[in-house]
């Protein structure tokens, strides 16, 4: 007996690619319709969901929860906002810095980290990040604290474009997200995601099947802080902005919420996560101003009731080849 | 020739002696079944074998180069297969995924070699039917049969297999038997049983551990007439 | 002040923290010790005691004396009611799952404090000690004629704050009464051994699980009454507590209540030392980044047996 050959349409890399492309070319699109607000709104959670697509790497595909990604959002913001306010950089290479600053901290505490499992693991991300996040109040000096600085407009302008205009930031988070998008799209189908995926399903059994777990666990983390720096690092530089607000433990627990909500171990989850909240979020706070008590109400329910967030529920129920 | 052998294995945990001392080797092609009373250190003894749990004292050879310091994943990609007591797959994933996750760990895992492996092993185990099935919604037997499967795709030296017939149904132990017949000519295979039948059905030579010490070792007919094993399996109770 | 008054005041309010300490640590340290879970919400716990004593003495007036102590009955109770309703309707549902619980915690410390916010306001509020006179204290100084007695401007301290170490020291007392000597005790101790086995005993562990947490609670909002009138009622205050108490109870491990003691009173005065002579940051980052490190090389803590 061979191997079933399947056509060219039902094959499962066919349909992924087909599935995100639409996914973009829809979100591209979007901008052309939707009035400023709106797509504004859109930049900002394109930017946002690539910080819940890098948690989701950790949490969703390799099942491990961690309550300190904040701090490696924070080095990407940081380590743009920094170099940029401080060294003069242009936005290039101050990406660059961030993304560094980001793989640097990640590959650190995800090697100490760890040693952990469990309760514990959450704890020490958390303190991780708790410290990171007051090391930032620490040299207030430099960093301007909470109050956070702006990066000028006339700065950010990368290749010509000024991000400033609608237009250009919402194309930069376009393409920040479908880099982000591919890139996670093809992990989760590559050998390495899949062995992820026996990590989170069963670490003992991969172990004995002569996987190295913890190296994978240790590149996870890194890759998870890689994309979460990389999304702080776009939000200072699109919306121009950089503050400690950002390295709070409240930081660290939405990226949680949002792969919550959208389906954790999904590709196309984050994203929707991200807007739902967000969207969420946006209109309760025209009658509150406790939206902190929505979004912790909707993240003990879900804990309770609805472990596999919307996209989870639609690969359960409709579509179950859904990445 | 040997394939894998240890000196003077040792395992301590405060107070007691699991296993003391043991000498032990395993030729090329064998099948070697270990056995003993409950508590007599056999799951410690092969979880030192395989690296899942650390020796206090001596070494573990595996053709010819010391693996002591070795972490278990690496010993796995020595070339060792290991099935566990109480079986443990990817319950959330389709059998074939199970089979491949095995597969593609090896040097040749390109798409069509790894299919190809994953193929041969469910048929080997008569799988291939079920490929499609989650493996958490395979019977108790089938998901043992899918272990084994997991196992072939490495194409081990060596099979470790933790009483493998436990809470297998009569006709399943028969097909056993025969299928361990079929991973002899391949692999070398070490089994921890309880069952007699199965034991002295399908074992060349018996390994008896006591209190963790090597009582006895032979053939079935030498280990049947002991005196020794037998006192050890009806005096303790 | 010379840095031998300095430091023995810092020292005494040192004593003073590791006192409220101990008691909000001891009730996360229970609930972890029977419950097998974190509890991320105990640091609201704390700030729920002091705002609802804030509560009960506007609304009583007269002497703060009544007030307070209608307050110290009151606080830990409601607390402790809300804590007990907490388990009920989300803990229990989970199974008290390790992972879960902690999310679905993160969870109940914002819907509280945010609460707390949209009814208390974001201002910071005093409440009246119920006695307050001040001692000056001693110090020695060699000086020309041996040994003397001086009294330097600024070390003192209030006979409230005695009274709260003090209070601490009973309460805690009575607790260890309660657990070692009591009947209620014994079935806590036992569904922490093996809970198993409690259940096969008949004992009714889901509710033993609500009084615990609840006890645990009350335990916090204890603390956060003695020390409201020292430090104002504030709806963010119980951030430091959860931080200072995971630290003790991580050190002198998870569910041992005489290494949380101890803890308490070493991490109390270094706390207290650190913030007086160097940054109140610094000591916070250096207290965060000791619970990382001791859970990441050390995870029985320094006084615990069994791995977290």
């Amino acid at each position: 007996m061979t191997a079933k050959n399947p056509g060219i349409l039902s094959h499962p890399v066919t349909r992924s690619a087909l599935l995100h492309s639409g996914v973009i070319v829809l979100l591209a699109w979007l901008f052309q319709v939707l009035p400023e607000y709106h797509s504004g709104n859109l930049a900002r959670i394109m930017v946002l969901a690539v910080y819940a697509m890098g948690y989701n790497v950790l949490f969703g595909y390799t099942g491990l929860l961690s309550l300190g990604h904040a701090l490696f959002f924070a080095a990407g913001m940081y380590g743009l906002g920094l170099s940029m306010y401080w060294l003069d950089a242009s936005p290039a290479p101050s990406m660059l810095a961030g993304l560094i600053s980001a793989l640097v901290v990640s590959g650190v505490v995800g090697a100490l980290a760890l040693r952990t499992t469990g309760v514990a693991f959450m704890i020490v991300t958390l303190m991780f990040a708790q410290a990171g996040f007051l090391t930032i109040l620490l040299f207030g000096e430099y960093t301007r604290g909470d109050e956070g600085f702006v990066l000028p407009q006339a700065d950010r302008v990368l290749f010509g474009l000024d991000l400033t205009q609608p237009a250009n930031r919402y194309g930069g988070a376009l393409i920040l997200f479908t880099i982000c998008l591919g890139l996670v799209a093809w992990l989760v189908q590559s050998r390495f995601g899949k062995t992820l995926i026996a990590i989170r399903e069963n670490e003992e059994r991969a172990r004995m099947l002569g996987y190295d777990v913890q190296r994978h666990k240790w590149l996870a983390v890194v890759v998870s802080g890689t994309l979460s720096g990389a999304s702080g690092a776009a939000y200072a530089l699109l919306f121009g902005y950089a503050g400690a607000t950002f390295a709070t433990v409240q930081y660290s627990i939405f990226p949680l919420l949002w792969v919550l909500l959208g389906g954790a171990g999904t590709t196309l989850g984050p994203l929707i996560g991200t807007l739902f909240m967000f969207y969420l979020i946006d209109i309760s706070s025209q009658f509150t101003s406790a939206y902190l008590l929505i979004a912790s109400v909707i993240l003990i329910l879900l804990t309770l009731f609805a472990p596999h967030g919307l996209a989870g529920v639609v690969r359960k129920r409709l579509i179950p080849w859904l990445p | 020739m040997t394939l894998l052998s240890t000196r003077g294995l040792s395992k301590q945990y405060a107070g007691l002696r699991a296993v003391h001392d043991v000498d032990f080797s395993l030729e090329k092609g064998e099948i070697r079944a270990l056995i003993g009373p409950n508590g007599a250190g056999k799951s410690t003894f092969v979880g030192m074998l395989c690296g899942r749990i650390p020796a206090s004292e001596g070494q573990v050879v595996f053709d010819g180069s010391d693996i002591t310091p070795l972490a278990a994943h690496q010993r796995i990609s020595l070339g060792m297969a290991y099935t566990f007591q109480i079986t443990s797959v990817f319950a959330r994933l389709s059998t074939r995924e199970n089979v491949a996750l095995a597969a593609r760990r090896l040097s040749d895992s390109t798409p069509r070699h790894v299919r190809e492996r994953v193929y041969k092993a469910l048929e080997q185990v008569d799988l291939q039917d079920r490929a499609e099935t989650l493996a958490g919604d395979l019977s108790y037997g089938h998901q043992r049969l899918l272990e084994i499967a997991m196992g072939l795709a490495q194409s081990p030296r060596l099979f470790i297999l933790d009483e493998p017939t436990q809470g297998l149904a009569e006709n399943e132990i028969e097909s056993f038997k025969q299928l361990v017949k079929t991973l002899a000519v391949d692999a070398t295979v070490l089994l921890i049983e309880h069952n007699m039948d199965v034991v002295m059905q399908t074992a060349q030579r018996i390994t008896v551990l006591d209190f963790g010490e090597i009582l006895a070792e032979g053939t079935p007919a030498e280990i049947r007439a002991s005196d020794a094993v037998q006192a050890a399996y009806l005096g303790t109770g | 002040m010379d840095f031998g008054p300095h430091l023995f005041l810092a020292m005494l309010e040192g004593t003073i923290t590791a006192a409220v300490l101990a008691l909000t640590a001891v009730g996360l340290s229970i609930v972890f010790g029977v419950m097998r879970v974190v509890n991320v919400a105990h640091g609201e716990f704390f700030m729920l005691g002091a705002v609802i004593a804030w509560w009960v003495t506007t609304l009583l007036g007269g002497h703060p004396a009544l007030g307070f102590v209608v307050a110290l009955i009151v606080a830990p109770l409601l607390t402790g009611l809300i804590a007990a309703t907490a388990d009920r309707i989300v803990l229990r549902r989970i199974n008290y799952d390790p992972e879960r619980t902690i999310v679905a915690t993160i969870g109940l410390l914002y819907v509280i404090q945010q609460a707390t916010l949209m009814t208390f306001g974001p201002e910071a509020r005093p409440v009246e000690a119920p006695f307050n006179q001040r001692i000056a204290l001693p110090w020695f100084e060699y000086g020309i004629d041996g040994f003397m007695l001086i009294w330097p401007w600024g070390l003192g301290t209030t006979t409230y704050k005695l009274a709260v170490i003090v209070a601490a020291v009973v309460i805690l007392l009575a607790l260890w009464v309660l657990m070692t000597r009591t009947r209620i005790g014994l079935i806590m101790r036992a569904t922490q051994l093996d809970r198993e086995m409690a259940i096969a005993h008949a004992i009714p562990v889901d509710r033993v699980y609500a009084l615990v947490f609840a006890l645990g609670a009350g335990l916090a909002a204890l603390g956060g009454v003695l020390v409201v009138p020292i430090q104002q009622a504030h709806y963010l205050m119980g951030g430091d507590p959860l931080l200072l108490s995971f630290i003790v109870v991580i050190i002198g491990g998870l569910g041992s209540v005489v290494g949380t003691v101890v803890a308490a009173i070493l991490i109390g005065m270094s706390d207290g030392i650190i913030s007086v002579f160097f940054s109140p940051t610094l000591a916070k980052i250096l207290a965060t980044l000791f619970v990382a490190f001791v859970l990441v090389f050390r995870p029985q803590g320094l006084f615990g047996q069994r791995p977290s």
